[in-house]
């Protein structure tokens, strides 16, 4: 059985020492070419997707030693699309304060844009900071949060079914250039956000562009067995509210979570670890206390954190297929010297053991994860 | 040197301009047609491409509008796209003010100029109607005296959200380990009627700074908002004498806002048909006239006009006899027709039918000849040389800086253009024959944006 690999892109690296690093290009991560780069390494490495991190605020530490100041993810994605074939681009969306009806186009034109290849890690926001930056509401609970955040995948979901599969029809004898009773209104009523529809974008490629989330608790969880494909898990990391549990006891957790929803396709699961890769264990974690000293702090990470060779990065990836997992995420420390270590040690390793593609074999996201294009919700006939 | 012509390519829109039914029309959605136009109007050197937004299908009738093309890409999305496969071209769209937040835009706008290398515009209007309002947080209300303050206050606020980060504050110096020169760079505050907002601006500022600032809009409170904050103004002004008369008055306004005559360039949009002799390109004309208005449309602007349906109205048959029902206003969503801009300019629609029946009358002619004529119009047609000595005269004498050009045939439509009236303009040595700049900025040649003394400054 296929083992599927994420690669998670944020920056530099998820080191926050990662930027002064030998070919960090730190002075150039708000360009496009620093991205292609990234993206292009991982698709050399025949990667099921990457995910692109993005946030409203700032870090309130203001540290001036670090990397602070970012581009908008999606448009991140927008840009790689064209020069990258057959890689996933997921970008981070921050439902908590953005349009449900601007997102649901915006991730439609990703896919027509790459054929195929979008999704969205949907988040929420708590930090108090961004909440004053949008200056319209009050942070809420994290119940009403998430409970947002899966209205506003609910409503992108109906917006791209919003357009049947074919429903232009240029019909010169009638002059109609669409049959519009394959067009949908939506009509969602929610709490926080009505919207009618339909989408002004035709139904993308995929059908349904792939949406994942990032969880590490049981509310998390549940919104993504409402609304996701993937779920991206921290099996012996830590939360918020403290330590998740080893994987076999994170996937009961989401499975029962699932159980409670009436999807019929099970949710992928992904286990994150961030990642320090040297050609021995020794090196690995030296590059680790190093970096730290160059910070001044403690690398902390919801992820598990595994400073160590290929093979040993190999060895958990192989634990968690066999808890059941379906795939990684693996945060490179720094991604100028652990991406390409992920590609070119850590890729052919896992093809030896049988846990890695050697070749693409599907043109749409969709595909690589082996989900079907799916039935349009509206469509009668 | 004569005076230098700006060129923006739009990319064909969903109105009845864009003739879905030509045996070379290809897809309005699919990348490839976004990237031979793009890559079409930057072989020609056109200083951006230009991209209008939708937010909502348009309906006549209570039902979804369907004689023009429907659909489209999330505008500012696909521009992002097509930077990727061109390299000098300015990139311009539609934002609206009313149902976008200024933190959001600003940023977008701001990561579509870095990762374009600082070619992003953007056009701010505003919206109007509770119609379009149903597919949004905020809904529809927004008084219309409170939409134009909006629109200032937006972008007004965008600016100072690019303005929060200094020229310089990314230092990204390995060696000594300062990434920034001050750890609280972006920090921001604004209070005003529409907006109380606060913190740090999380984009650093980006190759243009501001992006190029566009406007649309004829009316006085347009006119005024252009002079004072925008970079370009979009108009309908493409004859020549309603076009020197506008272009005058909008430039004497300059002043006042301290700003100089080349600091707003003056577009209008303009259509163009050619052909080998004026003859052949008269008959292309009247043929695409009758391709942008087929029977159906033109019941249907018959019917945007009358304001009731008139699916039993003979489109080859005279102008209905009785007069428009003039009972909705268009601002109260009765109206007939929703989500088009257009029909808020019917402002007396019993004169217009009476123009209309007059005219068909007179020359006798059908409503759908009617329609043509009083819709179909394109700005010029001609040979090349013609069409290049046309576009010349008007820049050279002032009525305009140059045109927003809508070819009627996605993708192709402005590869004609491309060919063979361009080389004829940088022949006159009028129009570039190379980028000469990176930027948008550059190739429209307005000055940097103002680099305003940042919070970081004033605490130094």
């Amino acid at each position: 059985m296929t083992f599927h690999l994420a690669v998670a892109l944020d920056g530099t690296g998820w080191h926050p020492a990662s930027w002064r690093e030998p070919g960090a290009r730190a002075d150039e991560l708000l360009t496009a070419g620093f991205w292609v780069d990234q993206v292009r390494e991982a698709e050399a490495g025949l990667a099921d997707l990457v995910t692109f991190e993005d946030a409203f605020a700032l870090p309130g530490s203001e540290r001036p030693d670090r990397v602070q100041g970012r581009v908008d993810a999606v448009l991140t994605a927008l840009r790689v699309g064209p020069v990258t074939s057959h890689i996933g681009l997921v970008p981070t969306v921050i439902a908590t304060h953005t349009e449900p009806f601007h997102v649901s186009t915006q991730i439609a034109t990703l896919d027509w844009v790459t054929s195929g290849r979008a999704g969205q890690r949907i988040k929420v926001s708590s930090d108090p900071a961004e909440y004053a930056l949008f200056g319209r509401r009050e942070p809420e609970d994290r119940e009403s949060l998430f409970g947002e955040a899966a209205d506003h995948v609910e409503v992108q979901r109906r917006l791209w079914d919003s357009w049947e599969d074919d429903a232009e029809i240029r019909d010169a004898a009638t002059g109609r250039f669409i049959d519009r009773e394959k067009l949908h209104y939506i009509d969602f009523e929610g709490t926080h956000f009505s919207v009618r529809g339909p989408s002004i974008t035709p139904r993308p490629p995929q059908g349904q562009p792939v949406v994942t989330a990032l969880a590490h608790v049981d509310t998390a969880y549940r919104l993504a067995a409402r609304g996701a494909d993937v779920v991206f898990v921290t099996p012996d990391g830590t939360g918020r509210d403290g330590p998740t549990g080893d994987a076999a006891s994170i996937l009961a957790e989401v499975r029962a979570a699932e159980g409670a929803t009436d999807r019929t396709t099970p949710l992928h699961v992904f286990g994150d670890l961030l990642v320090f890769l040297d050609d021995t264990a020794d090196a690995a974690r030296e590059r680790l206390r190093r970096l730290d000293a160059v910070d001044g702090t403690e690398l902390r990470s919801d992820a598990r954190i595994l400073a160590g060779t290929a093979a040993d990065v190999a060895d958990v990836l192989a634990s968690w297929q066999d808890a059941g997992l379906t795939g990684a995420r693996l945060r490179p420390a720094v991604a100028a010297h652990d991406l390409p270590r992920i590609t070119r040690e850590l890729v052919p390793e896992l093809q030896r053991r049988g846990l890695h593609r050697t070749a693409y074999h599907a043109d749409t996201l969709r595909g690589l994860l082996g989900l079907e294009h799916p039935a349009d919700r509206y469509a009668t006939a | 040197m004569p005076k230098q012509i700006h060129l923006a390519a739009h990319f064909p829109g969903v109105n009845n301009t864009t003739v879905w039914s030509d045996p070379a029309a290809g897809s309005h959605i699919a990348f490839e047609s976004f990237r031979h136009f793009a890559q079409t109007a930057e072989r020609a050197k056109f200083d951006f491409l230009f991209l209008a937004e939708g937010l909502r299908l348009r309906e006549q009738g209570g039902k979804i509008y369907d004689l023009d093309v429907v659909g489209r890409p999330d505008n500012v999305s696909i521009l992002m796209a097509m930077a990727a496969v061109t390299e000098r071209i300015g990139l311009a769209g539609t934002v609206n003010s009313t149902f976008n937040e200024p933190l959001d835009v600003a940023r977008k706008l701001a990561s579509l100029d870095h990762l374009s290398g600082g070619r992003a515009a953007w056009n701010v209007v505003t919206s109007w109607d509770e119609f379009t309002g149903e597919n949004f947080r905020r809904g529809g209300y927004l008084p219309k005296d409170k939409r134009y303050l909006r629109a200032q206050e937006f972008l007004a606020t965008a600016k100072t959200l690019w303005d929060a980060w200094d020229v310089d504050e990314v230092v990204a110096d390995a060696a000594s380990g300062r990434y920034l020169r001050h750890g609280d760079a972006g920090r921001f505050e604004v209070h005003s009627d529409q907006f109380d907002i606060s913190g740090r601006f999380a984009t650093p500022r980006s190759p243009q700074g501001h992006p190029v600032i566009i406007q649309a809009g004829d009316s006085e409170e347009g006119r005024e908002f252009a002079a004072a904050s925008a970079d370009a103004i979009f108009t309908r002004h493409a004859e020549l004498e309603a076009g020197k008369e506008f272009y005058a008055d909008v430039k004497a306004r300059l002043a006042k806002f301290g700003r100089r005559h080349e600091d707003l360039k003056i577009l209008p949009a303009a259509t163009f048909v050619l052909g080998d002799t004026e003859e052949e390109a008269a008959e292309n004309a009247r043929q695409v006239q009758y391709q942008q208005v087929g029977p159906q449309t033109a019941i249907a602007f018959a019917e945007q006009i009358w304001n009731r349906d008139l699916s039993d109205v003979d489109p080859d048959g005279p102008v209905p006899s009785f007069d428009p029902k003039t009972s909705d206003d268009v601002d109260s969503g009765a109206h007939i027709s929703k989500g088009r801009a257009s029909v808020r300019m019917y402002k007396d629609p019993v004169a217009i039918a009476h123009e209309w029946r007059e005219l068909g009358e007179r020359e006798g002619l059908s409503l759908r000849e009617v329609v043509i004529r009083k819709n179909g119009r394109h700005t010029f047609v001609g040979t090349p040389q013609r069409v290049a000595d046309t576009i010349d005269e008007f820049v050279q004498s002032d009525a305009s800086d140059g045109f927003v050009l809508v070819p009627h045939v996605t993708p192709g439509g402005l590869d004609v253009f491309a060919d063979q009236v361009v080389p004829l303009l940088q022949e006159k040595g009028s129009f570039r024959t190379e980028y000469e700049g990176t930027t948008l900025r550059e190739h429209l040649g307005l000055k940097p944006s103002p680099t305003t003394v940042g919070p970081a400054e004033a605490r130094a």
